[in-house]
């Protein structure tokens, strides 16, 4: 039995995609169970007809409608509504999609700024910094995909790992619906935590953590946050290390950044590593900026711009 | 009547664009372009960040290349802030690198442009994919999936994250390879070279023939080339000075620092992506395909033409041949697929040379750090051509200034040209189809977008 699958990305950097790609043999698996009617990313079919002669978007229907990425312009928001009502299924498949991701940092500036700073560099040739169609106009902020459309099954994640694609690919094939594990990445982090140290300030991921060898196992080395480092793994959701279980970060000895989103779907991870510092003991000024602490989680009007620009 | 064919979305290419061909009363092409659909502001939103985070947010420009946004990105903190990584953290970003490429010239050939010459250019769009040769081939696709996945898999195990890497590091790398890290990777590459001399084998004997005439004609234009060497005049995609050849085969270098005096970018209203054009031509920009100006080209096949020689003797004795067949420097746009599956063969070689020296396992891998203002560029060649970060710091090392010139924007340009080409050659007196307007993509696909 095979199910129908469409697929889209939006603000995407089509890194859930070729997250899907590194399945590795599983891919052929997959591409057995399912039938895919619309994917740009591999398949050739066209919004508006093979001769681009139809006047609307139509993307055939499917059981299952898989979509990265926020949504940023008006073509991402025409095309996530079109996808909503020819899908049964909605799928939002990654950080991006779910929270924003990393293009809703730009959350912290009015578009205006945006346009202004790309179209200006020092490379860049004298301008009118004014767009026409087919380009899209921007929107006045990058959303999650729900702040637009309902999204039936939320898939985290920055990528999200391939094993996790497959186990959700696998039960929706089946019929039932996937889900996340609710832990934090710290619940799956394997370093030693020695509970409340004496520490007051976070220092900056200048210098490489503490470990006594190269060949000391992970579950030896004592916890970032408690060296020192900004680490969000007790705010970030677990699973980025697939069946592997042991955060990715972690595994090169690198602090958590946040990628898998709150650990709750509308968690707002500013305020609570912000609080989970402050009860520790933690100078939080010792932080050098903090819309880093929103770095994957900025849609949803988590992130705005500071205050109306001067104008001068 | 004159009209206008929109292809929307341009398929099987990494990103968001799409093809407008503005047909006259005859209908013949009167104008044929690209559209670059989106804008995400990456240069405004990383102002304020911390200089040290950026690397790990820049991959997020592409899911596909985002070693290469990672490794510019590093290269250009590491210059803010005056450090030198230790030679054993060099190497490992290089072999990281190196090993990104070789699976992304994998994913790049059989999974977006091969169906185009494996399934054909007018088979069915239902078909004519990656899926359809899973099924034609069966044996092939397996063994496909699997090497690249294995290349991939390389860079997860050891460096954490294979998309959107969090390894690199200010100052160095993150952990040190270990011996058997050393000798287990070194096995997978010598295979995988294997797998890149019989992918070449094969698109040579079975994949380019029935296509030559296509591939000699479709989208031809003339235009100069851009690419690193190392100081020997030899390929390098980690390091070295640009070289920006002429149309003629004439060409200059120059060190990335000063890329600004070299190159502009030309804001057109149809694109949200800048076209970055050869200034210090002194000819201006234009992109009237008889006459173009300022324009040149980046990647696979510009780097071969650039290079005088690659270093590493399989790739070099491949470069000899595909020379002796079509000049220095080859213009035909679909030349880049053959280019790339050369660059393979060297990619693997590389990575052999760099697992085969013992310094790689060196345990020092990071050097130490003070943020402070400065100004670094960084550059590396990404699959899709050199690449450009260029960031300014204050002195609590926090970002002011950025400016990116990503690989694909120097190709804009040149895809306009070779898509009015195609589409003027092919369409005539109205007459469309989906085999047709396929070709007509199949000049972006080349570019590997
Ligand atoms: S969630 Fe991450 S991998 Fe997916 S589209 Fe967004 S930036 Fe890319
Ligand atoms: S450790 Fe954190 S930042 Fe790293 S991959 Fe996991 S969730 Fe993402």
């Amino acid at each position: 039995m095979s199910v129908t699958v469409a697929s889209e990305w939006l603000n995407a950097c089509s890194g859930c995609e070729i997250s899907l790609v590194d399945l590795g043999e599983r891919l052929l698996d997959v591409l057995n169970l399912v039938e895919i009617v619309h994917m740009p990313v591999l398949l050739d079919h066209k919004y508006f007809g093979q001769t681009g002669d139809k006047k609307h978007v139509d993307i055939p229907e499917a059981e299952v409608g898989l979509i990265s990425g926020g949504i940023r312009n008006e073509e991402h928001a025409h095309i996530a509504a079109h996808m909503r009502s020819r899908c049964k299924v909605i799928i939002a498949l990654g950080t991006c999609a779910t929270h924003g991701g990393i293009p809703a940092l730009a959350n912290s500036f009015p578009v205006s700024d945006l346009l202004e700073r790309c179209f200006t560099t020092e490379s860049t040739d004298e301008n009118p910094r004014t767009f026409e169609p087919p380009v899209p106009q921007l929107l006045d902020r990058c959303s999650a995909l729900d702040e637009h459309i309902a999204v039936d099954v939320y898939l985290p994640g920055c990528p999200p790992h391939p094993d996790q694609l497959f186990s959700a690919l696998t039960a929706l094939v089946q019929g039932t619906m996937p889900e996340l594990p609710a832990k934090s990445v710290c619940d799956t982090c394997p370093t030693v935590r020695e509970g409340k140290g004496k520490l007051t300030e976070l220092r900056r991921f200048l210098q490489n953590p503490f470990y006594s060898s190269p060949r000391e196992p992970l579950d030896k080395m004592p916890c970032l946050l408690e060296q020192g480092f900004l680490c969000m793994g007790p705010v970030t959701r677990a699973g980025c290390g697939g069946d592997a279980t042991t955060p990715r970060c972690i595994a090169a000895r690198v602090p958590c950044r946040g990628c898998y989103g709150p650990v709750r779907h509308d968690g707002n991870p500013m305020l609570d590593m912000l609080n989970a510092l402050a009860s520790n003991g933690i100078d939080v000024k010792s932080l050098p900026e903090f819309p880093s602490l929103l770095r994957f989680a900025g849609a949803h009007r988590l992130l705005r711009p500071s205050r109306p620009r001067k104008e001068r | 009547m004159s009209r206008e064919i929109h292809i929307q979305p341009i398929t099987r290419i990494e990103g968001h664009a799409s093809i407008q061909i503005q047909l006259n009363e005859a209908g013949d092409v009167q104008d044929a372009r690209v559209n670059i659909m989106s804008l995400r502001g990456f240069e405004k939103f990383i102002e304020g960040k911390p200089a040290e985070e950026v690397p790990r947010i820049v991959s997020r420009i592409c899911g596909i290349c985002p070693w290469m946004h990672h490794l510019a990105s590093n290269k250009a903190v590491d210059r803010c802030f005056g450090v030198t990584p230790p030679p054993a953290a060099q190497k490992l970003r290089e072999l990281m690198q190196t090993i990104a490429h070789a699976e992304d010239k994998l994913l790049h050939f059989f999974f977006l442009a091969a169906a185009d010459f494996v399934i054909g250019p007018d088979a069915d769009y239902s078909v004519r994919n990656v899926i359809g040769i899973a099924k034609a081939h069966p044996e092939l696709a397996q063994k496909v999936v699997h090497m690249r996945h294995r290349a991939k898999m390389v860079l997860e195990k050891f460096a954490g994250k294979a998309i959107h890497p969090i390894a690199g590091v200010v100052g160095g790398f993150s952990k040190p390879m270990l011996e058997e890290d050393r000798r287990e990777i070194l096995a997978q590459m010598r295979e995988l070279l294997d797998f890149a001399l019989f992918t070449l084998e094969f698109a040579k004997t079975k994949v380019f023939p029935p296509y030559m005439e296509t591939i000699q004609s479709l989208g031809v234009i003339r235009t100069g080339f851009i690419g690193t060497v190392d100081a020997t005049g030899a390929l390098n995609l980690y390091d070295g000075r640009v070289r920006l050849m002429k149309p003629d085969g004439t060409f200059t270098e120059f060190d990335v620092q000063d890329y600004a005096d070299v190159l502009g970018e030309h804001v057109e209203p149809y694109s949200y992506a800048k076209m970055p054009y050869a200034k210090v031509w002194n000819e201006g920009f234009c992109l009237d395909e008889n006459n173009p100006r300022g324009i040149y080209r980046a990647n696979t096949l510009a780097r071969i033409n650039v290079a005088d020689r690659i270093a590493t003797p399989r790739a070099q004795a491949e470069l000899e041949e595909f020379r002796e067949k079509f000049g220095r420097p080859a213009q035909a746009t679909l030349l880049y697929h053959w280019a790339r599956l050369i660059e393979e063969v060297y990619a693997c070689e590389h990575a052999i040379e760099l697992l085969e020296d013992p310094e790689i396992c060196d345990p020092q891998v990071r050097a130490e750090v003070e943020p402070r203002a400065g100004r670094g560029v960084g550059s590396v060649e990404a699959p899709r051509g050199t690449l450009i970060h260029d960031y300014s710091t204050d002195e609590n090392g926090l970002i002011t200034r950025a400016n990116l010139i990503v690989g694909t924007t120097h190709n804009i340009a040149p895809m306009n040209l070779s898509v009015k080409q195609a589409a003027r050659s092919l369409i005539h007196q109205g007459v469309v189809d989906q085999g047709l307007l396929n070709r007509v993509e199949m000049a972006v696909r080349a570019y590997d977008p």
